[in-house]
Parts: C-alpha cells; structure tokens; sequence
C-alpha cells in the first residue's frame, strides 16, 4: 500500500461519490424489507362485542397474534372495583365490560391459559399467573397482558385503531405499545 | 505514443451493436406484427350525425318508446337494472350496460348507429346476419312514429346530458363502462359484474366467486371463449395496440368475436390510463427515479473520469 | 513456525495474520497489466459489475418471487411490480442485466478472438471463459422461466424438447428433465433451484478459475508483444513508470476500468428505466397457457445465433449443427495452427475469417428472430452453412499462415 498511496485527491473524491450511490441503493434495500401496503392495510380487525359470552374466553386473531376477549361476570365488576387497578384495563362498551388483551405473556411470549373456575391464567412456561383482567398476579411476567389499539365504534370494537380510550390507557401507562 | 486507435474502436462496437439491436427489435417486429394507424376514434365508415338532438324529448324516448330500459339500467336517472347481472347474462350473453356513463364514454356517432343497427356498428355482423335469422341480443329502434334520424339524435343528446363530464369521469367508469363486462382486471379486483368485495366469511366469498364464474360460463357461450384478464395488458399488448385494437377489432383478428367498443377518444385515454394503473403502477415513480440515477450516474462517470485522467498522468 | 509479534496498528495484527500486505501486491498493486491495450481490457470489470448488479437485484426478487405455478405469474407482477417498494427497480435491473451481461460477454469474446488471445498458454483462459458463458447460458434460460408467462413456458417446453435428440426419441430424458409430461410444477421448482442455486455456484467458481487462469500468462496487449514483465515492472517500481511498459492493477488500470464502468453505466441504467421492452418481452406479460402458443416465439436475443443454426435444417441435421454451434467455440484454441499471436488485422486470411464470422453471427442473429418464412429462411439456411464452412476451413487457412 505504502508504495501505492497516492491516491491522490480525485481517487478520494471518485470514492465518495461512489459511497453516496451504496448510500442511496441502500435506501432501496432498507424500503423492500418493508412490510407490503397488503400486510399494512390488513392490520385491522372488527370486533361484534355482542357476540360474547360472560367468563367464555374467545381467542381472536389481529396482525396474527391471539387476542383474549373475555366479558366480565358481576362477581368480577365487584371484584373490580374494589381495585381501581383492575378497573382501569377494562373496556366499556354499552353497560358491559371487556378484557381484551394480546394473549402473549408479556415474560416470554407463550400463550397463556384461562381457568374459569379460577378466573384466572396460567403460563405453562414459566408459570407466571394473570388474574380475570389480566393483570399480572405472579411473576416472571413483569406486567399484565399488553392491550392492542383499539377504538370503540357503537358495540363494535375496531383493533389496530387508536382511539381516545386507547389514548387515555397508554398515558396512565396501563398498557405498553403494541 | 501511437495514434490513438479508441475512437475508431468504439466507433466499430457502437455500429455492430446498434445494427443487432435494430435487426432483432425495430425490424423484427414490423416483419411479425401488422401496423395499424389509428385513426382517432374517428369511426369514418359512420354516417355523421346530421340533425342536433334535444335531451328533453330523448328522455321521453329513452324511458318511453325507445325502449332502452327494458334492458339497460340507467343508475343516474334513478332507473334500475331490469335483472342482475348473471341472469341478464344467461339472456343476452353479456349484461347489457347501464347507460349512465355512456353519453361520455362513446362516440355520439357510433351510439346513433348502435340504436340504428347494433350488429354493423359493433362490426360483428358475420356473427350476427340477419338474413340468416342471426339477431343481436340488441334490437335495433325502428323509430317512434317521427322523423328517425331526429329521434336517434335526441335520444345521444339526452344519453349526453346525463353523462359525467370531462374529468368526472374516471378512469375507473371507462373502463368499466367500455371494457369491464367482458373483461376482468383481478389487479384491481374487478370481476365482470363488479368490484370483488372482502368478505368475512368464506362462504359469501366462495358464492361471489359462483357468480362471477356463472356469468363467464353465459359470457363464454356468447363469446366463443372467455375474454381475457386485461390487468397487465399495458405490459403486454402496449398503449399503440390496444388503442387500435379497440378502435377495430377486426384489424388485428379477422372474424373475433370481440365487438368494435365505439369509444372515443377521451374516454380511450381513460382507459388506457386504468390499464397503466392496473399493470404499470410505479410507472411514475420510475421515471422519477430514473432521472435523479441518471443525473447521479452521470456525476459518477465524470469522477471517474476525472480520476482516471490523474492516475495516468504519470504513466505516459 | 511463524513468529508473532506485538502488534503496531490494526493493519498490522491483521498483516500478521493474513499477510494482506502481500495479497493486496498480488491482487491489486504488483499485478502488472501492458500499458498497450485499450477500453476493450475494462470488458472483465464491466462483466464484474454487470453480474453483482444481476446478484444484488435478485436476492431482492427472491425475497418476494414465489415458485409456484399458480402464485408465480403474480407473486413478480403483482407483489413485485406493485407492492413491493422498488420492487419494480429490482426486476427492470434484473431482466435489463440480463440481457445486456450477453452483449458485454459476446464484445469480450470478440475481443479475445480478434487479438489472439486464446493462444500461448492462455488456453486455459478461452476454455474457463467458455465455460462461463454456457454458465450463464445456462442461468439465463433458468430464469426466464421463473416469471412462468407464456414465453417462459413455451421456451420451456422447445428448449426440453431438443433433449428428445430428434429421432432417438428419448422422451423418457425430456419427461426425466422435467419431472412431469409438460412443464409444470416440478419443472418450475427445479429451474428455480437451478437458477437460484447450483448454476449459481459454478458460476462464482467459474470466475475464480477464469481469473486464476489469467495470473501465469498474464493479459494480452494489442500488439500480441511478448513482455517481459519482471524488467518491466522493475521499471515502474524504480520510478520510471512512464518508461515502463506495464502498470499496476491498482490503481493504475482500475482507474481506466472505473471510468469504462461508468460510462457503461448510463448506458445501462437508460435502458433500465426508460428502454426496457427489449429485455422483458411483452409476450412474457401473459400468464403461461399450455393450451395456446403465442403468435410469434422465439428465444431471448443472445441465444438467437444457434438458434437459427438449428432451425433450416430437418430436424436430426439441425441438432447436430446445434451441438456443433454449442461446442465448437470450446475448441478454438486448437483449430487456430497459425503460430502468431497479433491482432487479426495483421493475420492475413484470418481478418476475413474473423470479420465474416461476425456479420454471419449477427445475420444468424437476425434471422433467428424473424418469421421462418420466404427470403429469411433462404439467408438463415446460407448464415448457418457459412458458420459451419467457416470452422471447417479455419484449421486450413491458419495453417497457411506464415510465421510473423
């Protein structure tokens, strides 16, 4: 090299502008790793909510991830309300009240599963436990289940949309980003 | 150092190289392909039209004694279609078209033509000779009791009247219009009756896609095969072909059963501009790309240029 | 045993280890080039970056492309072309490289005859080269096949065909090339593995035997000079680079290559986004139909030459002046008796030899593509008996030649 390294200025230059060419293919490479305007435009689901049961826990599917949809009993509203905690998760739509949760334990990533008897979930994986509104009861898990967007239009609930009740959970930090 | 022999080189790559590309394109081409001139959507073999119709008394014909709403929809003026699609279908071979947009899609010649005699202004009437009892689904108007050639006049002017104007008409209708009941266009999700909606339970999918394949089985016995997908049409056949080829059928296919469309030359752009959207997209974005790289390679080859002219200084 | 050293700077833990002082001398520095040649030489670099453009550009497209019959038409016109951001810029560069990497091989082919430079222990360069042309023939008839429009299908089913051996009928080979009666799934799946893959391979190992075939001999020059390069290099080193009758690679010919490249490619990025037709044919724009042949078929333009040698004659007689077409460039080396190694202008009888053997390509070439009919069966019939009478009478007027 040593012998060689007159390069000399143009040599530099010449190095440059082909630098800023590797730079601007680089961009085309970056956007075709993008996701399709296909996989984008499909990222919303439309939820009937009257097409749910008291404690029946009905898995949905939203951007290919489970979605725990679970309408809460009176005994669970009592039970709520006594913990403003558990309250806050709660979707309210007409005079009923919704957990919906992305059904990924928020440790790992397993799916939890729901006990109705015990009104409560358990992860095969690492065993942490979720209680009727999701909210973490025993570790590893270090919160209760992440809520997608959402946003409420009359008794339907549109995922993938981010409404003002949505808005508001993520403010209070009740839910992380999905 | 001797002379420099580059130019002379170059000179002889660039000559064989343009004379192959010449052979196996340009000439190649003109050999296996018939030139057609378009002749603008012009529809010379027509009669002009020589009396200046009034839309008022068209309505009156059109609703009333012309008889075009027993089979033609005509959505704008609050007329709906006699029958859906695939049935209309399984009637005529192809669903008659709804005749909102037709004012602006067609030539005002051609359509005075089509009332007239639709076999000889679709040019199909070697499938449709009535000497031979042969009868286009669509029956000719006699006339109302007046003057014919007035009442034909009337009757496009109120077809015109009702029709979008200028720039109201999208590409989409055109198409739909002009192209859509034969041919599907599954890149922008139309089927012969209409836009493929999403459906969120199988089976409603499933019964839609019945439909569609119920209509092409009529459209295939009407048509003697099924009109192909035209969703890259624009890649395939080019703006040149299709033009000419819509303008008369007949040119390129002696004896297709495909009709002469009788669009003019508005409305063709228009659709040319749907197939440009269906099968060359990014069209736009490519010709902007492909001026900055162009600008970009230019400055490129200049550096190097410039590089190469400092390394060499010392070899000579 | 080696003896390390602590390390002075990162270059030098690196030298240390991987000697890149020294392979940098060979690769690059101390790898001397004639000062006698002309752009003609940059045609190597040109190739380089034609192929690592093809090879960027379609690991892209395989990200997205689909080898399926049913999804593979519309997983590269609809995914690629539409939703795929610059989904589209990756094919137009593909298919255009495609077609171009052919014309840049076949001016290096030319080169190569013109100037002698398949002689006098650079055989080994014209065999590897030739190689990698039917690699790339190879590669390029593999993925025409992929986008499985009409043109891919059709040339599918003809080109399996040949392997019939006219009346040997072997159609169990056709059906075993296949793995199906008819090109189909099996038939695209392989081609896609072939194309993405194996050809793929050999022609990366190709490239490096091409090049290691080079570093004996060294490069030709315009003249056929016989060069000292050890005196001539010990010149240049000396700080007589202008008396010297060689250069470094690096930076000294490279600087001229980055220059041929660069013109090259404006070239070749105007036909990416503004001439394009004649590398995607339109035809290839519908979808594959086994039930309908297009109007008008023929193979992409590089393969039209032999081609055309196949097709004016009965079926048998065709393929075999089809085989001859194919192999007979291999043997040049050992057809040429002529002793000299000088341009062809300079050659006597070989001039016209060379010369007539071009315009006759270029005929074949045309021929190929036009209908088979009338006048252009009577010039494809004559083009293809002069190929054939060309490398037959080659041996004999070489040998006339007179040492130089």
């Amino acid at each position: 090299m040593k012998n060689n390294s007159r390069r000399g200025f143009m040599g530099k230059a010449f190095g440059a502008v082909a630098g800023i060419g590797a730079i601007g293919s680089l961009y085309a490479m970056k956007k075709s790793w993008d996701p399709l305007p296909s996989v984008k435009a499909a990222g919303f689901t439309t939820l009937n909510m009257d097409d749910y049961k008291e404690n029946e826990l009905v898995t949905e599917k939203w951007r290919g991830k489970p979605i725990f949809v679970l309408k809460q009993t009176k005994e669970m509203m009592e039970k709520a309300k006594a913990n403003p905690k558990d309250m806050d998760r709660l979707i309210q739509i007409g005079d009923s009240h919704f957990m919906v949760c992305v059904g990924l334990c928020t440790h790992l990533g397993c799916i939890p599963g729901y006990n109705p008897a015990e009104e409560s979930f358990l992860c095969a994986c690492h065993g942490g436990m979720y209680d009727f509104t999701a909210e973490v009861t025993k570790a590893p898990p270090p919160r209760g289940l992440d809520i997608p967007p959402f946003k409420i239009d009359g008794n339907k609930l549109v995922l993938g949309e981010e409404g003002p009740e949505y808005k508001k959970m993520l403010e209070a930090g009740i839910t992380l980003k999905v | 150092m001797k002379q420099n022999k580059e130019p002379l080189i170059l000179a002889i790559v660039v000559f064989f190289t343009i004379v192959t590309y010449y052979l196996v394109e340009p000439f190649a081409h003109s050999q296996m392909h018939k030139h057609v001139e378009s002749e603008g959507f012009e529809y010379k073999d027509l009669p002009e039209l020589t009396k200046k119709g009034d839309a008022t008394r068209g309505k009156d014909l059109v609703m009333g004694a012309g008889g075009c709403t027993g089979c033609h929809a005509i959505t704008k003026a609050g007329m709906p279609a006699p029958m859906d699609a695939v049935t209309a279908a399984a009637s005529y071979g192809v669903n008659p078209p709804d005749l909102s947009n037709a004012g602006s899609v067609y030539s005002a010649k051609f359509l005075a033509s089509l009332i007239k005699n639709p076999a000889h202004a679709l040019m199909v009437e070697h499938k449709f000779d009535a000497s031979k009892g042969q009868m286009h689904p669509m029956v000719p108007f006699y006339g109302a009791g007046g003057d014919m050639d007035q009442e034909v006049a009337d009757m496009v002017a109120y077809l015109e009247s009702i029709a979008p104007k200028g720039e109201e008409l999208t590409p989409a209708m055109a198409y739909e219009t002009a192209c859509g009941r034969c041919h599907a266009n599954h890149y922008e999700k139309w089927t012969q009756i209409g836009t493929k909606p999403t459906f969120k339970k199988k089976q409603d999918g499933l019964a839609f896609d019945t439909k569609v394949l119920d209509y092409q089985d009529s459209l295939k016995a009407y048509m003697g095969k099924l009109p192909p997908d035209l969703s890259i049409y624009i890649r395939s056949r080019g703006e040149h072909y299709i033009k000419t080829f819509v303008e008369n059928p007949q040119n390129y296919l002696k004896g297709t059963a495909m009709p002469r469309v009788g669009v003019n030359a508005e409305a063709a752009d228009k659709v040319i501009e749907y197939l440009e959207d269906s099968g060359d997209t990014k069209r736009h974005e490519r010709e902007a790309v492909g001026m900055n790289v162009m600008i970009y390679i230019i400055i490129f080859a200049i550096f190097a240029i410039l590089w190469k002219k400092q390394v060499w200084r010392d070899l000579h | 045993m080696a003896h390390f050293t602590k390390a002075t700077s990162v270059k030098d833990w690196f030298d240390q280890r991987l000697a890149i002082d020294k392979v940098e001398k060979v690769m690059m520095s101390e790898y001397w080039i004639p000062k006698n040649i002309n752009f003609l030489w940059a045609m190597g670099m040109v190739l380089v970056v034609t192929f690592t453009l093809l090879l960027v550009s379609g690991i892209f497209l395989l990200m997205y492309y689909q080898p399926n019959v049913a999804t593979a038409f519309d997983s590269v016109n609809y995914t690629i072309m539409r939703e795929v951001d610059f989904g589209w810029l990756w094919r137009h560069v593909h298919g255009v490289a495609a077609s171009v990497v052919f014309l840049i091989i076949y001016i290096h082919m030319f080169t190569g005859i013109y100037y002698g430079s398949y002689k006098k222990g650079r055989e080994m360069i014209w065999i590897s080269g030739m190689l990698l042309f039917v690699a790339f023939s190879a590669e390029a008839f593999s993925g025409y096949m992929l986008p499985w429009g009409q043109m891919s299908y059709w040339a599918g089913m003809v080109i399996t065909n040949l392997f019939a051996g006219g009346s040997l009928h072997a159609d169990g080979l056709v059906e075993w090339i296949r793995g199906d009666y008819v090109p189909a799934q099996a038939f695209l799946n392989r081609f896609f593995m072939l194309h993405v893959l194996l050809i793929p391979l050999a022609i990366m190992g190709l490239i490096g035997l091409h090049f290691a075939a080079l570093r004996i001999p060294h490069v030709n020059n315009q003249d056929g000079e016989e060069i000292d390069f050890d005196a001539e290099s010990k010149k240049y080193l000396a700080g007589d680079k202008a008396g010297s009758k060689v250069m470094r690679f690096a930076n000294d010919f490279m600087a001229k290559d980055m220059m041929v490249v660069g013109i090259y490619l404006i070239f070749f990025f105007y036909l990416v986004f503004f001439h394009y037709d004649f590398a995607m044919d339109p035809v290839n724009f519908d979808p594959a139909d086994g039930l309908k042949t297009p109007a008008h078929i023929y193979p992409e333009w590089y393969f039209l030459w032999s081609y055309e040698i196949l097709r004016p004659f009965s079926t048998n007689i065709g393929l075999i002046a089809f085989a001859f077409a194919q192999v007979i460039f291999v043997l040049l080396p050992f057809l040429d008796r002529s002793p000299n190694t000088t341009p062809a202008s300079r050659r006597g009888l070989f001039k016209i030899w060379f010369w007539a053997m071009l315009v006759d390509m270029i005929v074949l070439t045309a021929m190929g593509k036009l209908p088979p009919e009338g006048i252009f069966s009577t010039i494809g019939l004559v083009a293809a008996l002069t190929f054939i009478g060309l490398w037959i009478v080659l041996p004999f007027i070489t040998k006339m030649e007179k040492k130089a």
